[in-house]
């Protein structure tokens, strides 16, 4: 059976155990999730979290339904890909080679990445993209010296 | 007015017409025993915090009203674990108050603390831990809204020894909450829908579960089967929610189903399910379960729907609303079902009955134990409320005594608690202190929660045991037979207690027979006993449930009762 990811954004009670219950309601029932992404609203009583998970439409079903259960959680929406704007966020940290030095230039000025730390040897790049793409230039870096990186999950909003 | 979180909590509960509270002391709730000692409110102090459970679990099923339990921090809030998830797999509306130690002392390991919300997480329908306070009054109010809205459910709030011990102001007035359910206004068009179904199917079979009984919609179900003349089958939470003496009614479904109702539901063309969430004790073999059928599901609990069984039409409603809506459009209109295919049917279920009826074969040397039950159905003449522990003892109570109303039958179906039969009896009796209440129990299970017995002696609940003494784990062994070459493994129990001298130490009064011609005169003497009795029944060690759909296999393939000196 067809195992799509799948996006889902949640508003919830801005409280401690919150997030601790949605990954109990889904864990507890098997299902994993794979990306999250979690802050306050412009209500800081409200958290929005945006979480990524894996299935088929039935499962994706189960979990939309599960979501909606748990008292604390005040919206769910399965995110249709064509009415969202959808971004992750990466720091990349690079390992300046000579080799790799002018090549790395010409990147961050054609694909407008940012530097947001640098010294002699490394170099840190913000990097926004949605998830194919940074799938894509993930790979692109670790071929021109990338040591490490922190990815985010996916973030969302409609259009 | 200003009072403190102990005044606040016995103020909410009369608010909450709460008349009655199980519960045990200890260190974390002393301020609040010591504030329960200066109001008027009945508390039953059972002898172990799983007995307070069990017991509000079966007040809140024998009245239908929220059950509420009282215990301490660490492991007297450990010990109401099994107790909440039995409420919790059954739906069963209750508020559970846990001591905690204060906030300052939370996460430092203090004597007694234990994250009690941690634990109940995922076997509550909710829980809270009061930080503040300011907090108390509307998260207790709100404990109750929750366990009694939509799909009910237990609900624990954690209280810390501070917060109950400090002083806010009191605000009297309760809030108006709008209810759970409002945002699932079924369209007319679904109902109209569902109607036309039926009128279309030649074979339809209703089958209903505990949402009935908890959606208090009984008697619309009722009328609503009769008007259209359709064949009802239950689960067993549904048992009572249709006469169980009806001539529509089929029996229980699923692994221990009659015949008839698993061969009805295996030849439908149209099953309407409602307020049943479809185990699979029930279904069986998911692609043998109503296969050629069209599936109506009706449910408040919309994650009930397509979890096990794909649905051809889904309503997400109450059971009572939906129901009521039906039986005034039938009403309203000419409506007509075609009275010759129905009578058909009607009578092909019945030849499914008389062909393989659910049976025992008498003996007049030793108790059957399907002979008890069937002697106390008579004589109690269907009137009492029975609870039962769980094995074989549940099965034959839900096959061999039958159930014409609702909140009559009080047992732990989803999680199948052993031990919960006595003190959920002793809730019952509780909630109806006139009512006839009886727990049907076996041997195995009545050990798990034997202490009660003193509880019932203390508040003079006249509740009785009726025991299937088979001297084994009964279902377990039975599954050893049948699947395990008689390989009895850990399931022999001869090493038990003299239960009727137990019964005395107790200050109950003990009977006890092994012979099938003194059965009826033991029940008789029991139940006019005005004093809680349990009565040993020696019965036959091996006898089994039947008909039995083994595991795996589809609802059709069951095994039936071997006739051994049938021709
Ligand atoms: C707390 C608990 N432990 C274990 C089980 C597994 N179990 C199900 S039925 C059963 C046997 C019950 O024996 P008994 O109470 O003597 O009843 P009988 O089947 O003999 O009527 C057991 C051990 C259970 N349901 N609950």
């Amino acid at each position: 059976m067809e195992r799509k990811e799948h996006i889902i954004s949640l508003l919830v009670k801005n409280a401690p155990d919150v997030l601790a219950r949605i990954a109990g309601a889904l864990g507890g029932k098997g299902y994993n999730i794979e990306s999250l992404c979690v802050n306050a609203t412009a209500d800081y009583n409200v958290s929005k979290i945006v979480l990524t998970t894996r299935g088929n439409l039935a499962t994706l079903n189960r979990i939309e339904k599960l979501l909606n259960k748990l008292i604390d959680v005040i919206q769910v929406d399965v995110v249709n890909p064509d009415r969202f704007v959808e971004k992750e966020l990466t720091l990349a940290k690079i390992k300046i080679a000579e080799e790799f030095r002018s090549k790395i230039a010409v990147d961050i000025d054609s694909y407008k990445w940012k530097v947001v730390w640098l010294n002699g040897d490394y170099l840190i790049l913000e990097v926004t993209a949605d998830k194919d793409e940074m799938d894509q230039i993930l790979q692109h870096l670790s071929e021109l010296g990338m040591v490490e990186y922190t990815r985010t999950g996916t973030i969302v909003i409609e259009r | 007015m200003k009072l403190k979180g102990t005044q606040i909590l016995f103020k909410v509960l009369e608010q909450e017409k709460v008349d009655t509270i199980f519960g045990y002391p200890g260190g974390a709730v002393l301020d609040i025993y010591d504030e329960l000692y200066k109001t008027r409110l009945r508390h039953i102090l059972v002898r172990h915090e799983q007995g307070a459970v069990h017991a509000a679990d079966g007040y809140a099923r024998a009245s239908g009203q929220v059950g509420v339990c009282l215990v301490t921090s660490g492991p007297g809030a450990t010990n109401t674990v099994t107790g909440i998830a039995t409420a919790n797999m059954d739906s069963i509306p209750m508020v559970v108050f846990t001591g905690q130690v204060s906030t300052a002392l939370i996460g430092n390991d203090a004597f007694q603390e234990c994250d009690i919300t941690g634990i109940t997480r995922p076997c509550t329908k909710h829980n809270f831990l009061v930080r503040n306070i300011e907090d108390l009054t509307e998260t207790i109010r709100k404990a109750f809204w929750i366990a009694r809205s939509g799909r009910p459910g237990p609900v624990l709030v954690d209280l810390p020894k501070n917060v109950m011990a400090a002083e806010t102001e009191f605000n009297p007035e309760p809030p108006k909450r709008r209810k759970m359910d409002v945002a699932y206004e079924p369209v007319p068009e679904t109902y109209e829908e569902i109607l036309r179904m039926i009128q279309e199917a030649e074979r339809p079979v209703l089958m209903i579960g505990g949402g009935i009984i908890l959606g208090g919609a009984s008697s619309e179900l009722t009328a609503f089967a009769r008007k259209l003349r359709l064949p009802v089958t239950g689960t067993l939470m549904g048992l009572g929610a249709f006469p169980g003496t009806d001539p529509l009614w089929l029996g229980m479904v699923g692994m221990h189903g009659t015949y008839y109702a698993n061969m009805a539901v295996c030849n439908t063309d149209l099953l309407i399910i409602i307020g049943a969430r479809c185990d699979d004790r029930v279904t069986s073999k998911i692609d043998c379960f109503a296969s050629g059928a069209k599936i109506i599901h009706v449910d408040v609990d919309e994650s009930s729907i397509e979890k096990n069984v794909a649905v051809d039409l889904a309503l997400v409603s109450d059971a009572k609303r939906a129901l009521g809506h039906m039986n005034r459009m039938i009403e309203d209109r000419h409506f007509e079902i075609n009275t010759r295919k129905r009578e058909d049917w009607l009578n092909r279920i019945t030849d499914w009955k008389h062909q393989e009826p659910l049976m025992y074969e008498q003996d007049d040397r030793i108790i059957k134990p399907q002979y008890v039950i069937e002697k106390l159905y008579e004589l109690t003449k269907g009137e009492a409320i029975i609870t039962t522990e769980v094995g074989q003892n549940q099965m034959w109570a839900a096959q061999f005594y039958h159930f014409d109303r609702p909140h009559t039958f009080i047992s732990s179906g989803g999680l199948g608690t052993m031990g919960y039969g006595l003190p959920a009896a002793i809730g019952a009796q509780c909630a109806l202190p006139d009512k006839l209440v009886v727990d049907i129990a076996g041997d195995g299970s009545i050990q798990m929660n034997i202490q009660e017995m003193a509880t019932a002696v203390q508040y003079n609940l006249p509740v009785k045991v009726v025991l299937l003494n088979n001297g084994f784990l009964g279902m377990v062994r039975q599954w050893q037979e049948l699947f395990y070459e008689k390989r009895y493994s850990q399931t022999d129990m001869t090493y038990q207690p003299d239960f009727v001298k137990l019964a005395e130490a107790y200050g109950w009064v003990g009977l006890r027979t092994d012979s099938p011609a003194e059965v009826a005169d033991m029940l008789k003497q029991g139940m006019n006993t005005p004093r809680p009795v349990l009565m040993d029944f020696r019965v036959d060690r091996e006898e089994g449930v039947y008909p039995m759909v083994r595991p795996g296999a589809g609802i059709s393939e069951m095994t039936l009762f071997p006739r051994k000196k049938c021709v």
